[in-house]
């Protein structure tokens, strides 16, 4: 039963979450890593998402934005990185010292330059 | 006449600099906008110009503000500056005066004893004599101190020293050679003829008793004229060229004309007119606190300079405006670095090199391509009030400042609505000073729609970013208030029934609020009346900065710890019972930081509310009746 049909049926089976290496886009995330080093210290704890202003507002995640980074899937991250709103709250609230902000700002600049294939 | 020929080097190298300034200047007026350049035009003929004349006169030649912050350094500006000018002043009237002819060419006054070699033996001439001898040892002493300042900074009470490059190394040793040269071909000359002052006289009848003057004295006239003229010829390319273009600033400045937020012919003639007196350097905590020594203004103004790629400076700053508070050029470094970082990515080399060596020289701006956008927010229906309560996005991460403006306001019978209780858009400050002005905009738009709707009087906020924000780009009838101008108000109306805490404390105040908003007075004054307030060392427009600055994207969280710790141990040096600051943000930084209690000014004042809090809704505040009328 494919996920489609499956939701139809009133149950939901969630996608397949496997990284798949050949669609997978590293560029972003060593782009990040390279501006931005403490991005590695992330330890997904979702501190950033629970206090996060535009995550009030629509469904915006930054420690989802971190794990889509990490596995490369830039497709999805596309949008979400334009909702951030730089306020600053996820930095201080984040036990692990990542700069986040800049970490959103980085991702930013990332992808349009992988739009314009400079990266 | 042949043996004028040494004038020459002088000469040519004085042309040069008199002809390249007014095509430079004439450039840059050019590229004014319409409105700066009636504004320029306007301050030329009126009561500017005469402000400005003053000002040549007390910063450029006597160098007042240096002065006030270090004597030695004043001094050695001073006599270098004044003295110089005097020395030409002077050496012009006494060329008028006694030389041949009436409005000679200016090599005639530089030169006049070479001309006059026998000139001053009796009466009043001889009197002059020694006045010109004066100036000379005037200028002399100061270049003294310049050597030590060099090669021993620390001497001047510098800490740092900006970096020469290879021009300014020539120019400064030109610069160096003047006088002394000028000196010793004035005392060979005055030893040769039996003329000249205490100081040429008697210099010149010592050397002249051992050594062949008349021989001698030629080479150090051609010595002084070629550092007069090569000084003159490498002005533009090095650092000195700041000496000239401070006078357009002053004029320029004077007039009305401001950075704005686009870079401008005002911008290029700040950038020219910073005189990498390392001022700045001094005072950036980023430097002494954190130990990062590559971006502060002095290295910024110098990229902008030589047209390097300086986006990593402009970006790693604070921008807590203590350097161009600082600054004794009165440079608008904030302004500034925010419009290097509106700018998109850098035009390609060729091109800028065009544009930086052609006639018009103006740098074309790219603008950065948007990368954040909030069509997702909906507008809200906004309920009326008199008084909106703005909290801020880092007010909610310290809910005990919510609580207690609650109190204070409800024990102040204020009818109010609390904006963003169910959390709000943030003010779009951070994405400004991110140089995300678009996006920014959006926020804006979205938060003055509900402020608009409101109806507000006054629209009070906990947090000093908002606070500057809303005051300067949000177009809005509320008068927008600080928590602390309000308290203070509530105060004075006699709204506001306070004990008094038998506790010392000190002030700290916030960037955006002291700086950046001019917000000094109200702060102390709710403080005082509550508490015992306690001096720190640097206060007022000198505060400290906590660290946490939004202002800085890329500074990681180990240096701002660094920053804040020093920030906290200047603040609390005379351990004081509480650090009472007026930003969510330094708060909350501070709170890391020190041992010591950190505190809002809210939760200050609300713990000097009577116990029990009296809930006084339904009494018509005060407040709302005799305050809103001037708003
Ligand atoms: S900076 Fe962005 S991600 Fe962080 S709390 Fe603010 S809106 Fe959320
Ligand atoms: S708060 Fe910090 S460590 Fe936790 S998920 Fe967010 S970025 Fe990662
Ligand atoms: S920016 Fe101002 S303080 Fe800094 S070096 Fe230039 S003139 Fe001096
Ligand atoms: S604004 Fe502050 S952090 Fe930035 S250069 Fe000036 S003193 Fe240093």
């Amino acid at each position: 039963m494919s996920v489609r049909q499956a939701n139809r049926f009133g149950f939901g089976i969630n996608q397949s979450r496997q990284i798949n290496y050949d669609t997978s886009d590293r560029k972003v995330r060593d782009y990040v890593t390279l501006r931005e080093p403490s991005f590695r210290l992330c330890f997904a704890c979702g501190g950033c998402s629970a206090t996060c202003t535009a995550g009030e507002h629509i469904s915006f995640n930054l420690r989802r934005m971190i794990t889509l980074i990490r596995r490369g899937e830039i497709d999805l991250l596309r949008d979400e990185v334009t909702r951030c709103m730089l306020c600053g709250k996820c930095m201080l609230v984040c036990p692990r010292g990542v700069n986040t902000r800049n970490v959103v700002a980085m991702t930013a600049e990332a992808i349009r330059k992988l739009d314009r294939n400079e990266l | 006449m042949s043996s004028e020929i040494f004038v020459w080097p002088f000469n040519l190298g004085l042309y040069f600099i008199l002809i390249y300034s007014v095509v430079r200047s004439t450039v840059w007026f050019r590229n004014l906008s319409r409105p700066d350049k009636l504004r320029l035009q306007r301050g030329f003929f009126g009561i500017p110009f005469m402000q400005s004349i003053k000002e040549i006169f007390m910063e450029s030649l006597l160098h007042r503000r240096i002065f006030k912050k270090n004597f030695v350094l004043g001094y050695m500006h001073m006599s270098l500056a004044f003295g110089w000018f005097l020395l030409i002043v002077f050496g012009t009237i006494e060329a008028d005066f006694f030389g041949e002819k009436h409005l000679n060419p200016p090599s005639h006054a530089i030169f006049f004893r070479a001309f006059n070699p026998d000139h001053g033996a009796v009466g009043l001439a001889r009197a002059y004599t020694h006045l010109m001898d004066f100036l000379l040892a005037f200028i002399l002493s100061g270049l003294l101190l310049a050597v030590i300042k060099r090669f021993i900074p620390s001497m001047m009470g510098m800490k740092k020293t900006t970096k020469h490059t290879w021009s300014d190394r020539t120019a400064l040793l030109s610069l160096w050679l003047i006088f002394p040269s000028r000196l010793l071909a004035e005392s060979f000359t005055c030893g040769t003829y039996g003329s000249g002052g205490f100081l040429t006289g008697n210099l010149g009848a010592a050397l002249a008793s051992f050594l062949p003057a008349a021989e001698i004295a030629p080479w150090f006239w051609w010595l002084y004229s070629l550092a007069l003229g090569t000084f003159f010829f490498l002005l533009p390319v090095t650092r000195y060229f700041h000496i000239p273009i401070e006078l357009l600033l002053i004029f320029m400045r004077n007039s009305g004309i401001t950075t704005g937020d686009k870079s401008s012919s005002y911008t290029e003639v700040q950038t020219h007119a910073c005189s990498s007196c390392g001022v700045c350097i001094g005072v950036c905590q980023m430097s002494y606190a954190a130990g990062i020594n590559d971006i502060q203004s002095a290295y910024f103004i110098k990229g902008l300079r030589s047209d390097r790629d300086i986006a990593a400076i402009t970006a790693n700053c604070l921008m807590c405006g203590r350097c161009e508070e600082a600054c004794p050029v009165g440079i608008e470094l904030g302004p500034m670095r925010l419009i290097e970082r509106r700018q998109g990515e850098r035009p390609d080399t060729a091109k800028r090199f065009l544009e930086r060596y052609s006639l018009t020289g103006r740098r074309s701006t790219i603008e950065r391509e948007s990368t954040q956008s909030y069509g997702y927010l909906v507008r809200e229906e906004a309920e009326s009030a008199d008084v909106l309560f703005f909290a801020g996005c880092m007010t909610h991460l310290t809910p005990s400042v919510i609580s207690a403006m609650k109190k204070i306001m409800e024990s102040a019978g204020v009818r109010y609505r609390f904006m963003d209780e169910q959390g709000g858009v943030c003010c779009g400050r951070p994405l400004m000073l991110a140089g995300r002005d678009r996006e920014a905009r959006e926020l804006i738009n979205h938060n003055s729609d509900i402020i608009w709707k409101s109806g507000a009087r006054i629209l009070v906020t906990s947090c000093p970013i908002c606070y500057k924000i809303f005051r300067e780009s949000y177009y809005l009838e509320a008068r927008v208030m600080h928590h602390s101008e309000f308290i203070n108000l509530l105060i004075e109306e006699g709204s506001l029934r306070l004990g008094y805490l038998h506790r010392k404390v000190v002030y700290h105040d916030p960037c955006e609020l002291g700086r950046g908003s001019g917000i000094y007075e109200e702060p102390r004054a709710v403080i005082s009346y509550v508490a015992e307030l306690q001096a720190v060392p640097e206060e007022g427009t000198m505060s400290l900065c906590c660290g946490g600055s939004l202002g800085n994207l890329t500074l990681s969280s180990g240096k701002r710890a660094l920053i804040a710790a020093d920030a906290a141990r200047s603040l609390t040096m005379s351990s004081p019972d509480e650090l009472i600051t007026a930003c969510p943000l330094c708060k909350k930084t501070f709170g890391q930081a020190t041992g010591t209690r950190v505190s809002d000014i809210a939760e200050l004042v609300a713990a000097a509310l009577p116990k029990p809090v009296k809930k006084s809704r339904g009494r018509p505040a005060r407040v709302t009746t005799k305050s809103l009328n001037h708003g």
